[in-house]
C-alpha cells in the first residue's frame, strides 16, 4: 500500500500525470481483444499494431511514408505562413489594406477548404504541388486572422510611448508590433499547423500512392485495421510533437508574459526571486 | 524655455477641450498644472510634447516650435507603459534609438543609478512593483537628458507611501540635472509639496483660472501650516470648499 501511495507522488511529481489514462485505456483494450470480447479482426490488440508497425519499419516502408506526409506538412505550413504573415501584418498595421484585402480573404474564408481540391487538381495536377496547396490554404486563416487581431489589439498606450522616442513605420513594427504580437501570433501559428495536419490527411486519402493517409486507405482497402489504427497512432505523434516544437520556441519568446499560467510557475520558484518583489 | 503659445485644441467631434491657452515656463522651473477632470490639462501636456497637434497656436521650446515628439523634451505617463518583453535596462535603452551604442551603456548606467534601479537592470517589468516600475518609466524618460519632462499625473496609480517617497525622489533627481519640469496631478498637496508655480486649469472650455508663485522654503514638509493655507486657497479656487 506504501509502495503504491509513492509511485502515486512520483507520478504527480514527474508529469506523468497524463500518462495514466492512456495507460489504463492500453491495458482495457489489449485485454478485450485477448479474451475474445471483440473480435481482433475489426479491433486488433495493441501489441498486434505495435508488431504492424515494426514489420512496416522493418521493411523501411514505413519511414518513406513518414518522410512524404513530413514534408508535405512542411511545404504546406510554409507556404501558408508566408502569405498569412505578410498579409495579416499588413491588413493588421494598415487600415487602408484591412478595407482593400479583408472582406475577401473572409469571404474566401467561408468557403469549406476540402471544396477547392477538384480545383487544385486541375490546375496543379494530381502530384504534391496540388496536395501542398491545400495544406497551405487550411494553415493560412488561423495564422492571418491572429496575427491580424494581435496587431489591432497592441496596447494603444506602448504604441504611443514609441511615438514619443520617434519609433515609426518600419522600426515600430520591428521594436514594438511585433514583439507584442508574438504570443497571438504563435497561437495562430499552432491553430495553423494542427489544420495542415487535418488537411495533409484530406489530401493523402483522396488520392496519393504515399504517405501516412495512403497508409490509411491501403489499410482499409487491404482489411488490415491494425495498419489503420497504426497510422492513426502516428498521426497523432507527429501532430502531437510538432505541436510541442512550436510551442517550445514560442516560450523562448513569450517568457515575458504576465499571464495566470506564467504567475503559477512564478509561484514554484518563488522563494529564488523573492527578492525582487520587495521595494 | 518653454513657451504656450495662445494654443487651442477642438477634437474632432466638435468638443473644445482647451481655449486659447498662453504659459511660459523658465528653463529649470517646477511648474504643477492642477484642475478638475475634463479641464484639458492631460491635453495641453500631450500637445507640449508633440504627441497632439493643437487646432490653434503652437509650442515653442528654446526658439524652436515642437510639431512631434523631441529627444529634448522626456514624458512620463500614469501607468509606467514598459515594454512587458524587454528588461529594465532595454526599458530604459528603448529612449535612446538615435544614439551610437557606445554611448548607450553608460548613459543607461546613469538613469538607472538615478532612480535606484541598478541591482534590477536585468528584470523583467512584470517582477517589478508599482514603484518601481514608475522609476524605471522615469528613467527611460531621463535616459537622453532632456532638458524639458513631462508628467502626467506621475504618481496617482500608487499607494500614499510609494507616493511621498517618489515625490521626494523626483526632487532629487531634478537637483542634478535641473531639467525644466511641467507635472500634471490631482493631488493638491503633491503640487504643493513640488511645485515653484501652480497654475489651476478650469474645465468649460479648458482654460487657466489662476496662477501662483509658492514661495515656500525647501525643502518643504507636509505639515508646514503655511501649506495648509495654500491648500485651502486652491481647494477654494477648484470650488472644492466653499468660499
Amino acid at each position: 500500500m506504501k509502495a503504491l501511495a509513492f509511485l502515486g507522488r512520483g507520478i504527480k511529481r514527474s508529469g506523468l500525470l497524463g500518462f495514466v489514462f492512456p495507460v489504463l485505456l492500453l491495458l482495457v483494450w489489449e485485454s478485450l481483444s485477448r479474451f475474445g470480447i471483440v473480435r481482433a479482426s475489426l479491433l486488433p490488440p495493441p501489441s498486434a499494431v505495435a508488431l504492424t508497425l515494426r514489420d512496416l519499419a522493418r521493411s523501411g516502408e514505413l519511414l518513406g511514408h513518414i518522410e512524404v506526409t513530413l514534408m508535405r506538412v512542411a511545404f504546406g505550413f510554409a507556404g501558408g505562413t508566408l502569405a498569412a504573415t505578410v498579409l495579416g501584418a499588413l491588413t493588421g498595421y494598415s487600415d487602408l489594406w484591412r478595407r482593400l484585402l479583408d472582406p475577401l480573404l473572409q469571404a474566401i474564408r467561408s468557403i469549406p477548404s476540402i471544396a477547392w481540391v477538384p480545383l487544385f487538381v486541375l490546375w496543379l495536377g494530381i502530384f504534391e504541388a496540388s496536395k501542398d496547396t491545400l495544406i497551405a490554404v487550411g494553415v493560412f486563416f488561423p495564422v492571418y486572422l491572429n496575427l491580424m487581431a494581435g496587431i489591432q489589439q497592441v496596447d494603444r498606450k506602448l504604441v504611443e510611448v514609441a511615438r514619443v522616442h520617434g519609433y515609426r513605420g518600419v522600426a515600430l513594427v520591428r521594436y514594438v508590433l511585433l514583439p507584442a504580437t508574438l504570443p497571438t501570433y504563435i497561437t495562430g501559428l499552432r491553430g495553423g499547423l494542427g489544420l495542415g495536419w487535418m488537411f495533409v490527411i484530406a489530401a493523402e486519402l483522396m488520392g496519393a500512392s504515399e504517405g501516412l493517409g495512403f497508409l490509411l486507405i491501403d489499410g482499409q482497402q487491404t482489411g488490415r485495421p491494425a495498419i489503420i489504427i497504426a497510422s492513426i497512432l502516428l498521426f497523432g505523434c507527429f501532430g502531437k510533437l510538432s505541436d510541442m516544437a512550436l510551442a517550445r520556441i514560442g516560450q523562448r519568446f513569450t517568457g515575458w508574459q504576465d499571464s495566470f499560467k506564467a504567475a503559477k510557475e512564478k509561484e514554484a520558484n518563488a522563494s529564488d526571486r523573492s527578492g525582487l518583489q520587495a521595494i | 524655455m518653454l513657451r504656450i503659445d495662445r494654443v487651442s485644441k477642438r477634437f474632432e467631434n466638435g468638443l473644445a477641450a482647451l481655449s486659447p491657452v498662453d504659459l511660459t515656463i523658465e528653463r529649470g522651473e517646477i511648474v504643477g498644472l492642477v484642475g478638475t477632470s475634463g479641464c484639458g490639462k492631460s491635453t495641453l501636456l500631450r500637445i507640449a510634447c508633440g504627441l497632439e497637434t493643437p487646432t490653434t497656436g503652437e509650442v515653442i521650446l528654446d526658439g524652436e516650435p515642437v510639431t512631434e515628439p523631441r529627444s529634448e523634451v522626456g514624458i512620463v505617463f500614469q501607468e509606467p507603459r514598459l515594454m512587458p518583453w524587454l528588461t529594465v535596462r532595454q526599458n530604459v535603452g528603448f529612449a535612446l534609438s538615435k544614439f551610437s551604442k557606445s554611448r548607450r551603456g553608460p548613459l543607461i548606467d546613469a538613469a538607472l543609478h538615478k532612480v535606484g534601479l541598478t541591482a534590477f537592470a536585468d528584470a523583467l517589468p512584470q517582477q517589478l512593483s508599482g514603484g518601481m516600475a514608475q522609476r524605471a518609466a522615469i528613467a527611460r524618460a531621463l535616459v537622453a537628458r532632456p532638458s524639458v519632462l513631462l508628467l502626467d499625473e506621475p504618481f496617482s496609480a500608487l499607494d500614499a507611501f510609494t507616493r511621498l517617497g517618489l515625490q521626494d525622489h523626483l526632487l532629487d533627481i531634478w537637483r542634478e540635472d535641473k531639467p525644466t519640469l511641467l507635472f500634471v496631478t490631482h493631488d493638491i498637496e503633491e503640487a504643493l509639496v513640488l511645485s515653484d508655480r501652480i497654475v489651476v486649469m478650469r474645465a468649460k472650455p479648458g482654460r487657466i483660472h489662476a496662477q501662483y508663485e509658492i514661495d515656500l522654503p525647501r525643502p518643504r514638509r507636509r505639515a508646514d501650516p503655511r501649506l495648509q493655507v495654500w491648500k485651502e486657497r486652491l481647494l477654494q479656487d477648484l470650488d472644492l470648499v466653499a468660499a
